[in-house]
């Protein structure tokens, strides 16, 4: 019965960009200058799991490219080629264009052929003048010309056959190869009888091929399975002078052995960015397994007091004691649950030494990009969703934040700029820093951009902060712009929706010639929320509580009217304008005396207002739902959620609020200027 | 083998069947595939959404998900009725391209019949003389010369969220 290999093409898909990450990063590594074996091997390694994958699954276009790319890197592993930045560049094209392969294999699109042919060109360019150099330099001693016979030494290690290999195989497929084949068996190894093991090999051949017009690739190409498996050496004929026998090939491979170990130990740790599906560290499943068995433990405990006839009140003490437990152990559980979905932000961090290397190119700038906090943990959907943002900000901060080099001297800074990409926890919160040592946000052009596009007026006084919050306004143009990465589109204040979907918030400060710093707050999960619930009329909302700031009960005194209709609250020494939630929402609420009911004062993103609610209804945490699955995102909410008694009750994004109040009283009355929120 | 279930397999050979839920709104009995609908549930109070259209009557808890109903009267522009003790919500799992998208509750007057009709006889509607907009309706059918509206949900429900979209536009 033919098994159906369609099941594993997700595997092989997702292994296959893995892999190609893997690549990316170690040619990048090798262009940097460090040419070291190990690297090589991995990439080579990855280029021919590639390779054998894909020609198993039948695509083989993507085998005969990919067979291709590993015969360069063969000879480079080989040491018979000099790594050069022209060959890197080709390779890292390579990988793009087997990315895309594979996305349009996966997707099940036609594959653009005008650039793989294009590359498979570039790469037979590069082939060819092997073929020259090799043909001055060692004589005869050519790879692609047929010579009349091989010699093939194989040595298989013990267990090749604990992988499903089979020797015999091999060798009759060998055999298919050449006119004439002579095989001589080693037997040295093998044991007494007692002794044996029947599933182990002990054997060692060496075969000679005759005529038949073989390659070397095509004797390589039978133990594709198997060279990591074994000792082979293949040596044409006419030059067995020059075969140094297994000694020398044994000790290249004691000293790549403990390298290529740490090279899979580095792939391992290594996952695809975007896939639905999650690999889990064992050690999070032991906790959570763990877990599992204490919460059973409280459970039997506290079924056993529904059997006990006569319930006294020694009983209520312990049941008591029973209920404490289990709330600490689902709490427990409840975290270790969302630890697994938790994923180091390395995979959204990766894509970036390709992009700074593509892009100072691009720009004619030189950069250096410094990674920090690369295994801070993030929740895999956050994850997903801030590649894109953190790109735009990187992009941003080398086009606009880092100088010319002509220019970084000028100003007696290092010629290389830097780029520092950080991640760390603060509070209940991630945050990302994109740091550079640039020339700054240019204020007056922001201001001077803001008047054009009438979000500020002339006689507006701004705060440095209100001007570098400018340039994430929408409306704030995306031509000619400091802040804007040419020929995109796409402006900052995507970059802040996007991130403001994820429940985040963004923030630059900058200092002039000294560089920008973007700063972006993550929530650690997007699934639980600690949620203040509180009422207005007849309906429950929910606010976050890490906005909350303070609640208060008013003084009338403190109440100024500003324009008629916009209401302040004079707290301390600032000014906070008062947002009637009822208003806004169109709920009858219980009074509209702000006396009788409560203000909570809230931040998001800098900015704060006094929320007028009827009453505070106590804390808990609520698990977030999303209003999009079944419907759509609603202005003014993050979600809703399911409270204790089945009810539904929604949760307001206190940013999103912002923007809903400042549209109101836009609406309402005088044309919104950038101060009428305390900042 | 009965002499029934003979006839049932003559048909089936000839005619591809449908089968349809019923309901009622305003006295006219409208059909929906069968197979979208998730459940049917009676009218229970829901949490508002604000600044959405009247129609939109706010969300439920359906065992987890977060559900929207959506007033059929009110989204058809008919007479405002009281909900009283016959008034269902029909829960509906709504496809765009194809894929099943979203679910989504619909308050009907009452819950009518099913009803097996071959898909040749549901005709395709003229361009007026129902109360619900022909752009939402896939065909009539006739049952004991009774008129039932087959209605296109997919379309319709997912056209009631665009105009969500355009009102808040405004």
């Amino acid at each position: 019965m033919p098994i159906d290999l369609e099941q594993f093409h997700e595997t092989f898909f997702e292994e296959s960009f893995e892999g190609l990450d893997i690549m990316e990063s170690g040619l990048l590594e090798l262009e940097q200058g460090e040419v070291d074996l190990e690297n090589i091997n991995t990439i080579f390694r990855s280029a021919h799991s590639i390779k054998g994958g894909s020609g198993t699954f039948g695509f083989t276009a993507v085998a005969d490219f990919t067979h291709d790319m590993e015969t360069l890197l063969d000879e480079m592993r080989n040491g018979e080629r000099q790594v050069t930045e022209s060959i890197v560049e080709t390779l890292l094209g390579c990988v793009d264009v087997l990315r895309n392969m594979l996305t349009a294999i996966k997707d099940g699109v036609e594959i653009d052929t005008d650039s793989v042919s294009q590359l498979t060109s570039a790469l037979k360019a590069h082939l060819g003048q092997q073929i020259e150099t090799t043909a001055t330099n060692k004589g005869a001693d050519t790879k692609e010309s047929p010579t009349k016979g091989w010699v093939v030494s194989f040595k298989p290690e013990v267990d090749i056959m604990k992988t499903g290999n089979d020797t015999v195989r091999l060798l009759r497929e060998l055999n298919s190869l050449a006119e004439e084949v002579q095989v001589s068996v080693n037997n040295d190894a093998l044991p007494s009888l007692s002794e044996i093991v029947p599933e182990n090999c002990y054997q060692s051949w060496e075969i000679n091929l005759i005529g038949g017009d073989v390659s070397e690739d095509d004797i390589r190409d039978v133990f594709a399975w198997v060279d990591d498996e074994c000792e082979l050496n293949i040596v044409a004929l006419a030059d067995e002078a020059e075969y140094l026998g297994p000694e020398r090939r044994d000790e290249e491979r004691r000293e790549s052995e403990p390298e290529r170990r740490t090279a899979e130990r580095r792939s391992k740790s290594s996952k695809p960015t975007e896939s639905s599906s999650i690999r889990v560290n064992i050690s999070k499943v032991d906790e959570l397994i763990n877990m599992v068995g204490e919460l059973v433990i409280t459970q039997s405990m506290l079924s056993q007091f529904g059997e006990d006839d006569d319930f006294t009140e020694m009983h209520v003490e312990r049941l008591k004691d029973g209920l404490a437990q289990l709330e600490s152990h689902t709490r427990e559980l409840q975290e270790s649950v969302m630890r697994i979905r938790m994923m180091p932000i390395s995979f959204a961090f990766q894509r970036f030494p390709r992009l700074v290397h593509d892009l100072s190119s691009q720009f004619d700038k030189k950069i250096e990009l410094v990674m920090t906090g690369e295994t801070t943990e993030l929740d895999k959907t956050v994850l997903e969703k801030i590649g894109d943002p953190l790109v735009h900000l990187v992009r941003n901060s080398l086009d606009h934040g880092i100088e010319s080099p002509e220019k970084r001297i000028e100003v007696g800074k290092s010629e290389t700029g830097v780029i520092e990409l950080s991640a760390f926890h603060q509070g209940g919160n991630i945050v990302i820093q994109i740091k550079d040592d640039g020339a700054g946000l240019n204020k007056s052009k922001i201001l001077e951009k803001a008047r054009q596009n009438g979000l500020v007026t002339n006689d507006e006084r701004l705060s440095d902060e209100q001007i570098y919050d400018l340039i994430f306004r929408p409306g704030f143009s995306t031509a000619d712009v400091v802040s804007d990465v040419s020929g995109r589109g796409v402006g900052m204040d995507v970059v802040r929706r996007n991130i403001r979907e994820l429940g985040g918030a963004v923030e630059v400060s900058s200092t002039p010639g000294e560089g920008s710093v973007f700063t972006i707050r993550l929530p650690l999960t997007l699934a639980i929320l600690d949620g203040q619930l509180v009422g207005i009329g007849n309906e429950t909302y929910i606010l976050p509580v890490i906005s909350i700031i303070e609640s208060l009960q008013v003084k009338p005194e403190n109440i100024n009217a500003v324009a008629g209709n916009a209401e302040v609250y004079r707290l301390r020494d600032e000014y906070i304008p008062v947002v009637r939630l009822y208003q806004i929402f169109g709920i009858e609420p219980i009074s509209t005396e702000l006396e009788s009911g409560l203000l909570v004062v809230v931040e998001a993103e800098g900015k704060k207002i006094a929320i007028y609610v009827d009453e505070l209804l106590g804390q808990q945490q609520v698990v977030i739902k999303s209003l999009e699955t079944n419907f759509k995102k609603i202005e003014g909410l993050s979600g809703a959620t399911i409270l204790g008694d089945g009810t539904v009750a929604l949760i307001i994004d206190i940013a999103g609020l912002i923007e809903l109040y400042q549209k109101d009283i836009a609406g309402v009355a005088t044309p919104v200027k950038g101060g009428g929120i305390a900042a | 083998m009965t002499e029934s279930a003979e006839e049932l397999g003559q048909q089936d050979l000839q005619k591809e069947y449908r089968e349809l839920l019923t309901f009622f709104l305003a006295g006219e009995e409208y059909g929906v595939d069968i197979l979208r609908v998730q459940e049917i549930k009676g009218w229970d109070s829901v949490t508002n959404i604000p600044n959405t259209p009247e129609y939109i009557r706010g969300v439920i808890n359906i065992r987890g998900s977060i559900v929207p109903i959506i007033d059929m009267r009110l989204r058809f522009n008919l007479e405002k009725k009281d909900y009283d003790a016959t008034t269902v919500v029909i829960v509906l799992n709504v496809l765009r391209e194809g894929k099943a998208d979203r679910t989504m509750g619909v308050v009907v007057d009452a819950v009518s019949d099913v009803y097996n009709i071959p898909v040749d006889d549901v005709k395709a509607s003229p361009d007026f003389g129902t109360a619900v907009d022909t752009e939402f309706v896939t065909g009539l059918a006739t049952i004991d010369e009774k008129m039932i509206i087959v209605l296109d949900i997919d379309h319709m429900l997912n056209a009631a969220e665009l105009a969500v979209i355009d009102q808040m536009a405004d």
